[in-house]
């Protein structure tokens, strides 16, 4: 008898759950739905290069649809919300969807309004974010027109997708008032709620002293309570106060909307709770969550939603099956860090291992050097995209890249006990 | 890792202040921890916060960030710098006997 699969979201996660489980089922035997409200998918690493010219927003987006494989159902609407109880998904255009599996892949909305000021602020074009493409491509014109002053770029809280990328727009912003002669002009300052650059020590110590070097000023442990937009000043809640001539906010993420409206389903800032291993949501056995849409303790990042769609579509095999459920997302993430002047740096890590000098994906042979600039992550970087549409989302592994984080090319002197 | 002494007791603490082990807290030690901190005189929200931080470790392994703290607390985020000047997430935590609390990367 044929069981069906909902799929809220058709970005990373949603996407590649989709393919995944589509070439893993006969057409018979499961029916596959993947719910947007929208049908341009962006690559969402490609918003940081919008705002220095790099990029457009047409450059990187294609239609949804188009990169969902044969045979899965694609509805277009907005989601109103999900009855866990009676397994349930209503949809704005007044349909309903029953569900024997649901994968929340809804991923994380930018919540302005919930910090005093900032809503405001964005809307007259006090403020500006580079997490949208209209935002990004407005921060173009205001960078390209910017003659001199100060700079601030505030992360407001945790949790963010791509904690890296405000630090990223940090390093490119020095590099092009470089390049354009006029970095004496400008002061830039990075202002975050973490007490580094970084939280976890050995990339903080590396990235802190990066930002060092290329002279952008860095304040820790601001928490804003209130964006003041005409009188260009970020204020704290121990009411210390950061001036600005533009301001490039990451603002609050929550989950998506409809979680908020789906009773049991989300936590206080409508993410989903899930097993950090399984995938399995804690709310329902029938829910799982991948990407961004879940709460567990990793970034909020493709790459995160890449190793996960392996764990989880083996899962929802299981589930469907009965059977008792693997426990092997073992937290690995990757990142690069563009660092500007053609450089980036790459970070590899996962639930028990923190990021690490070392090569990656292998020891010895690499071939990229781990938290260490060099061109050639900045060429890795650049070259991903093409991965994304071609590996990545229809489900394919990348080459030479496993699900689990490599142990062996890490060097791990700085943490570890002499023996 | 290192090893402190409050109200008469040795406990485990890391380079931070940070208890690595929550079960050696215990609620006389409250008051000389948030002394540590600049904190003098204690009122029924500061263990209100307190409790909910150790409640909130005991089910989801981490201290909540000021965020959280702030929504589901029942004391608001400007109270609760009112009560933990300069960082109310890090230093309830260590006042409360947990661990610092789990920055995501």
């Amino acid at each position: 008898m044929s069981q069906s699969i909902v799929i809220l979201g058709g970005g990373t996660g949603g996407t590649i759950m989709a393919n995944r489980l589509r070439r893993a089922y006969g057409r018979d035997d499961l029916s596959i739905t993947v719910v947007d409200r929208n049908d341009r998918h962006f690559y969402q690493p490609g918003f940081l290069f919008i705002p220095f010219g790099l990029s457009s927003a047409e450059e990187i987006q294609k239609p949804r649809a188009k990169q969902l494989n044969g045979g899965i159902d694609f509805h277009q609407t907005e989601i109103t919300r999900v009855d866990i109880d009676e397994k349930v998904v209503y949809l704005a255009d007044d349909t309903e969807l029953t569900y024997d599996v649901l994968v929340v892949a809804t991923g994380a909305r930018l919540v302005p309004e919930d910090t005093e000021g900032l809503a405001e602020a964005l809307d007259a074009g006090q403020a500006f974010t580079f997490y949208t493409p209209d935002g990004a491509t407005a921060l173009a014109e205001q960078l390209a027109a910017f003659e001199g002053g100060r700079i601030a770029i505030n992360i407001v809280d945790m949790p963010i997708k791509c904690p890296v990328a405000p630090l990223e727009f940090a390093f490119l912003a020095d590099w092009y008032f470089t390049d354009l002669g006029r970095r004496d002009d400008v002061e830039l300052i990075y202002v975050t709620p973490l007490d580094g650059a970084f939280t976890k020590p050995v990339a903080s110590a590396t990235l802190g002293g990066l930002l060092e070097e290329r002279n952008i000023e860095l304040v820790t442990e601001f928490n804003v309570g209130e964006v003041d937009g005409p009188g260009g000043r970020l204020v704290s809640y121990d009411e210390r106060e950061v001036p600005y001539d533009l301001l490039v906010t990451i603002p609050l993420h929550s989950g998506a909307e409809y979680v908020g409206e789906s009773p049991g389903l989300g936590d206080e800032l409508d993410f989903v709770p899930t097993d950090p291993s399984t995938l399995q949501s804690t709310v329902r056995p029938e829910i799982f969550a991948i990407g961004d849409a879940a709460n567990i303790p990793i970034s909020k990042a493709g790459s995160v939603t890449h190793f996960e769609g392996e764990v989880l579509t083996e899962n929802v095999r299981r589930f469907l099956d009965g059977e008792e459920l693997d426990s092997s997302y073992d937290g690995h993430a990757n990142c690069f860090i563009e660092t500007g002047f053609n450089k980036a740096l790459l970070i590899d890590f996962n639930y028990e291992t923190e990021p690490l000098p070392g090569r990656f994906p292998a020891a010895g042979v690499g071939p990229l050097p781990l938290l260490k600039e060099s061109r050639l992550n900045h060429l890795g970087k650049l070259m991903f995209q093409w991965f994304y549409w071609h590996a990545l989302l229809p489900g394919r592994p990348i080459p030479g890249i496993g699900a689990d984080m490599p142990k062996s090319g890490k060097d791990r002197s700085a943490v570890e006990e002499p023996a | 890792m290192a090893t402190k002494t409050v109200a008469g007791v040795e406990v485990d603490v890391n380079d931070e202040g940070f208890f690595t082990d929550p079960e050696q807290w215990t609620e006389e030690m409250v008051p000389e921890l948030a002394a540590e901190d600049g904190i003098d005189e204690l009122v029924d929200e500061h263990w209100t916060v307190l409790r909910f931080m150790r409640d909130e470790y005991a089910e989801k392994g981490t201290g909540p960030t000021v965020r959280v703290l702030g929504k589901t607390s029942g004391v608001s985020v400007k109270e609760l710098y009112q009560l933990f000047p300069k960082g109310p997430a890090k230093i309830a935590a260590r006042v409360a006997g947990i661990p610092k609390p789990r920055g995501c990367i």
